[in-house]
């Protein structure tokens, strides 16, 4: 059976791992390469490292850090922040991480998913779309520029232009749920889960290994990416790399299993 | 000494990473000499088929590669698109493969119409030896993988299949003729399991 995934997500701001709530206020919480070797040895599923300065600063992807990355990284690892090129694309795969994510460059210039995904293949391509609800209605807009930019877009017309652009992955990222740990929003994942064709993770609001287990009851085989809650531990949220062991993993995916 | 073929394509530096860990000797090789120097190949590969095929033909290594394969018989791992490429062609593109299996690289969502699964099959995934099972030695029960792709292998001959996987329909995850293995999913990024299995290719 394809397992859910359960990724690791981690934001890189000035150099340092942080975490925000609802995209504000980043809390240091540890250096990037070290959480990258706990998630080693934790056997964590998958890794995604999206640096929140890159796009907004106007400047490309890190590569030093990248490479750094992934050279200690012995999981799959996603990397998104400021790509807004094929040959960007090209050098960070070539540096040993497995899919480059675009977000605002895929939203303006949806050519570029569909050159990457022609050169790189499409398995390589993620498109992540920061949503949040409108004031009224049941629809999600999506936004860029760390939640600051309207995008003109819905979730559905953006993952829509994103699977037809040749994206072989959607991440939704829940923009009022980011940091708040009380749970994903179900009726938003059940909503992507409808539109999108390609593989589906979702991110924002995990804060227990229920989440987890009630976003994979809703959606079957999904993306569970969570970042606080690998990161904290306690309601004191003290820093403690954590990561659900392979039984643990396990009795998450009872529901997936009785299904097979 | 492991050669790695670095021809511009797939995770060199994570196999060279996984085999210092495991303390046995492993290197990146980007020429024919190097090629025909390495007592073990491993050919990873990311992409579309023609473009690894290009780049591949381009590296002035294919012929040393496939020599030492054939003439020198020396265990060719292909990784991903690294196994596909050992099969005769692919419906993914246009240029030949290498022919070192035979076989055809297929769409995967062909092999099953019916089963309206997401592509590409992205994930960990159960994997099942079903030949020799000398690659998966000592790895417990729970063989998992991580697997990341559309297209998949197909075998003109059952007895090459070394493992299957089965996302809406079954398939070859891992092949085997003589010294020549594939495997589509990546060790390199597979935790202990493919540790495990990258040990045991490298004391085959």
């Amino acid at each position: 059976m394809l397992m859910p995934r359960i990724i690791a997500s981690l934001l890189i701001h000035d150099g340092g791992l942080v975490k925000t709530v609802g995209f504000q206020n980043p809390k240091y919480v540890g250096d990037p390469l070290n959480a990258v070797r706990i998630f080693n040895e934790k056997e964590c599923d998958e890794l995604a490292v999206f640096d929140i300065d890159a796009t907004v600063n106007g400047v490309g992807p890190d590569f030093k850090m990248i490479a750094e990355l992934a050279s200690e990284c012995r999981m799959p690892l996603c990397y998104g922040g400021g790509v807004r090129t094929v040959e960007q694309a090209k050098t960070i795969i070539s540096l040993g991480v497995e899919k480059v994510a675009l977000s605002s460059a895929a939203l303006e210039t949806p050519q570029l998913v569909s050159d990457i995904a022609r050169q790189l293949g499409r398995q390589s391509v993620v498109v992540v779309l920061d949503v949040k609800k409108r004031m009224f209605g049941n629809d999600f807009d999506v936004l860029t520029h760390n939640g600051k930019r309207k995008s003109g877009l819905s979730m559905r017309q953006a993952a829509e232009q994103a699977q037809q652009a040749g994206a072989g992955e959607i991440v939704i990222n829940a923009i009022d749920d980011d940091g708040a740990m009380k749970g994903y929003n179900l009726a938003l994942a059940r909503q992507a889960r409808e539109i999108v064709t390609v593989p589906l993770t979702m991110l924002g609001g995990a804060g227990s290994l229920d989440h987890l287990a009630a976003l994979i009851e809703a959606c079957g085989t999904v993306g569970a990416a969570a970042g606080s809650l690998f990161v904290f531990k306690g309601i004191y949220r003290a820093v403690l790399i954590n990561y659900p062991d392979a039984a643990q993993k396990e009795a998450l995916f009872v529901s997936e299993r009785g299904q097979a | 000494m492991i050669g790695v073929v670095d021809y511009g394509l797939g995770n060199v530096q994570a196999f060279i990473t996984m085999y210092k860990r495991l303390h046995l000797p492993a290197m990146p090789v980007r020429t024919a000499g190097e090629v025909e120097a390495a007592s073990k190949l491993i050919l990873p590969g990311v992409g579309a088929f023609d473009h690894a095929m290009d780049l591949l033909n381009a590296s002035g290594m294919r012929d040393a590669v496939v020599a030492s394969a054939t003439e020198r018989a020396v265990p060719l791992l292909g990784v991903c698109v690294g196994m596909q490429m050992m099969a005769n062609g692919s419906d993914e593109g246009k240029l030949p493969g290498l022919g070192l299996v035979p076989g055809r690289v297929v769409e995967m969502k062909r092999l099953n119409a019916a089963a309206v699964l997401p592509m590409p099959h992205m994930g960990w995934n159960d994997v099942e030896a079903v030949g020799d099972a000398s690659l998966f030695r000592g790895l417990q029960d729970g063989l998992k993988f991580y697997f990341l792709h559309s297209y998949c292998f197909a075998c003109d001959n059952e007895a090459d299949v070394l493992a299957q996987t089965r996302y809406g329909a079954t398939f070859a995850c891992a092949v085997r003729r003589g010294n020549v293995i594939g495997v589509q999913f990546h060790p390199e990024k597979s935790h202990h399991f493919g540790a495990g299995l990258l040990r045991n290719f490298a004391e085959l």
